[in-house]
């Protein structure tokens, strides 16, 4: 199945939990924060937010700035 | 006595004037050594998407000590209200604190802010419990609607981001620090020391930069150079200085003149 996943499209094979999801991509999910479908989920959720078909994921983390680059 | 000048903004209390950011570093380790140098206590930070392609590239947190940093998630880049709100909610589930620097970018020459945009996620993330820190133009209006709306602090640009031009409008930041009640810290502009300086004698409670430090020849020495100019204005501001006049004012007696 298909989902956008920070901005573009992602296949997973299945529908899936989010730390499932953040598990295949190999990353820690204690240095992210995760959007799904334009919710900002706590991080005690991952292990029983689903993902379908079609959802919007974002995974962020902190990068160096101070202000704003364009 | 206790004799230290301390601040405090919404539920902290500083003792470093100096906040510092961390981009534009030619290493983290120079970052590091830079952070240390400028004795800061708060280090702004960019929320940005994780690269799912390569994961190789190694976190901002693996070098900065959160036991000794207060971190602040920004907003850097949002040119909309709505994006602002976006990203300060995902900084604070990745930083699990609530405070922001709040952006939102009016243009990208400039970087100036978007007041009206500023002033409506201003609104939304206060009423969500954020310690909001609106980087906003040094307009005395708008930052007194920031109050209004309730930001913890109000952050006026000395010069566009980036620019090192320092104080533009030493008038404004006047009148900026005489209608302001809540903490005011001067964000963005600052190229030398001497501008760090200038924005704390005009009674600024703090001074946050990022590009004048990392973007220095010796990022190192500017970190302790501004760290210096900050304490050095600070206490000229509390110290009380002279009064500007037209004509000389001798300071040695005039009486007792060998030969009169």
């Amino acid at each position: 199945m298909r989902i956008t996943l920070n901005g573009d499209t992602h296949e997973v094979a299945k529908p899936l939990t989010v730390a499932e999801l953040l598990e295949q991509l190999d990353i820690d999910p204690r240095r992210v924060a995760v959007e799904h479908n334009l919710v900002v989920l706590k991080r005690g959720t991952f292990a029983e937010t689903m993902v379908q078909e079609g959802d919007a994921i974002e995974i962020v983390n902190f990068v160096g700035g101070g202000s704003s680059k364009g | 006595m206790d004799t230290v000048d301390r601040f405090t903004i919404a539920d902290k209390t500083f003792t470093s004037r100096l906040f510092v950011g961390t981009g534009k570093y030619s290493s983290p380790a120079v970052m590091v050594q830079a952070h240390d140098a400028s004795g800061a206590e708060m280090i702004t930070v960019a929320v940005r998407r994780v690269n799912i392609s390569d994961r190789s590239k190694e976190s901002l947190l693996d070098f900065i000590d959160t036991s000794r940093y207060v971190i602040l998630p920004n907003t850097a880049g949002c040119y909309t209200a709505d994006e602002a709100i976006r990203t300060a909610r995902l900084g604070r589930e990745a930083g699990l604190s609530n405070w922001v620097k709040l952006e939102v970018i009016g243009d990208e020459r400039t970087l100036f802010p978007d007041n009206e945009a500023l002033l409506e996620a201003t609104r939304v993330l206060v009423r969500e419990g954020f310690v909001v820190l609106p980087y906003t133009s040094d307009d005395p209006i708008v930052c007194r609607k920031l109050e209004d709306a309730g930001a913890s602090a109000i952050m006026p640009l000395g010069a566009p981001i980036g620019s090192g031009l320092g104080i533009q409008n030493v008038n404004n930041l006047r009148i900026i620090r005489e209608f302001a009640r809540v903490p005011l810290v001067v964000d963005a502009g600052v190229g030398t020391a001497s501008d760090a300086a200038l924005a704390m004698e005009l009674g600024a409670d703090a001074v946050l930069m990022n590009t004048a430090i990392a973007g220095a020849q010796d990022p190192v020495a500017m970190a302790e150079a501004m760290k210096l100019a900050v304490r050095a204005g600070r206490l000229a501001f509390t110290s009380g200085r002279i009064p500007r006049k037209l004509y000389a004012n001798a300071s040695s007696p005039v009486e007792g003149l060998v030969g009169r």
